[in-house]
């Protein structure tokens, strides 16, 4: 069976799949860039393990605001002889200080923009 | 079967009346007693955590935890520039910003005078000098809190200790809890309270910034909130401690009779800002 137009159709075909297949292959090129978490410095021991605090530091970062701000139990975490605030900006940011590293790296990576920074400060934006 | 039309509109009369009547019937003999009483005061459902009754004028004593304020108009008489010291440490203790344009203005303690600060009491003939003492308005954590009942996702809300509390991340911004207060207690952030001056500084009231506590964003409510962060660490409320030793303004448990203010409270003469709306304000004055 002969093909009319067999270089034009081919080559539109061509541009058609590299268009609809491109936000894949550019998530492919673009995912090989994994976060790469650097841990606090001089600081062995969190409030969670590593593993619980990857997957569930939101819970834990709603459940201290609930309750501090609702139910007035701002009881100090103490591990290890160390003594946590139940806040972000006054006991998470006291170890792990830099946003861009501890927050911002694996957020962008996840596409998750959380507000936090829309109210609360971290520790070099005031200065 | 023949049915008449006459007979079967008597049937279907009757079974709608009782299909209707049945378990509202069936209801009230069932919880008879719960629902004669909660309906036996007349009263508005308690805001949460309060215990609102409704006798009019006369006030049954509570001893639920209630923080209160008495501020002493005449020692701020005494001290001058005492007041505009506890709003500059309120205000920049909490980072509450300051754009110069009384339109978006945020206040959490303001100074007026005492005509528009009582606006329920008699001008008429009234003591001379008495709109030039300088009069601090606050949010009066009232014990009855129109704001709390007005709020649809419970971001305004009574603490175990009285203080009506606002949860910044809660507000949707509908301001319904401003047209609720009586007292205008409650600030709307109409632009962004991280506006900075082209200099790099943060709009903030006296240029203070508190690294410790955090802004708001646009779109949300605040208002005084006593400080809770301070009081969870033995501190006294910003506005308390910048009065130092004057005594111009104590603060605590108004329902505790060994407290200061209960002594405070019944040894002075004191009024509250429109006590008819029957809010209850926990803020009190001696003028």
């Amino acid at each position: 069976m002969p093909m009319y137009d067999r270089g034009k159709v081919l080559t539109g075909l061509a541009i058609f799949v590299i268009i609809m297949t491109f936000p894949v292959w550019y998530n492919l090129v673009r995912a090989q860039h994994v976060p790469k978490t650097e841990l606090p410095k001089d600081v062995k021991q969190c409030v969670g393990t590593v593993d619980y605090m990857r997957s569930s530091h939101m819970q834990v970062l709603d459940i201290w605001r609930n309750e501090v701000v609702r139910d007035e139990n701002r009881k100090v975490i103490e591990l290890g002889g160390k003594q946590y605030v139940k806040s972000l900006q006054l006991g998470c940011m006291a170890c792990h200080p830099d946003r861009k590293k501890f927050c911002d790296e694996c957020h962008t990576y996840a596409a998750v923009d959380p507000f936090c920074w829309d109210c609360h400060f971290q520790p070099k934006e005031t200065k | 079967m023949d049915v008449k039309r006459r007979k079967f509109l008597k049937i279907a009369g009757l079974s709608a009346v009782a299909g209707i009547t049945a378990p509202t019937a069936f209801n009230s003999l069932l919880n008879g007693a719960a629902f004669a009483s909660s309906t036996e005061h007349g009263a508005p459902p308690a805001a949460e955590g309060s215990h609102a009754t409704g006798h009019g004028g006369h006030e049954e004593e509570s001893n639920l935890f209630q923080y209160g304020m008495v501020i002493d108009i005449k020692k701020f008489a005494e001290h001058q520039g005492l007041a505009e010291k506890c709003v500059t440490a309120c205000h920049s203790e909490h980072n509450v910003p300051d754009f110069g344009n009384p339109k978006d203005e945020i206040k959490w303690i303001w100074v007026d005078d005492y005509e528009h600060g009582f606006t329920g009491y008699s001008q008429n003939k009234s003591m001379t000098g008495l709109n030039d003492l300088p009069v601090l308005l606050t949010c009066n954590h009232c014990a009855n809190p129109p704001c709390v009942r007005a709020c649809p996702t419970k971001a305004t809300f009574k603490n175990d200790h009285g203080v009506v509390v606002m949860d910044f991340h809660r507000c949707i911004g509908c301001r319904f809890c401003m047209a609720a207060c009586p007292y205008g207690a409650r600030s709307f952030n109409w632009r962004n309270p991280r506006e900075k001056y082209a200099n790099g500084n943060y709009k903030f009231y006296k240029n203070g910034i508190n690294p410790n506590y955090p802004t708001r964003m646009r779109g949300v409510v605040e208002k005084c909130n006593f400080c809770p962060e301070r009081l969870a660490v033995g501190k006294l409320p910003a506005c308390v401690e910048a009065t130092g030793n004057t005594k111009a303004m104590v603060f605590g448990n108004i329902n505790d009779p060994k407290s200061e203010i209960a002594q405070v409270l019944s040894a002075n003469f004191t009024i509250q800002r429109n006590p008819a709306a029957g809010t209850k304000p926990s803020v009190f004055y001696i003028i």
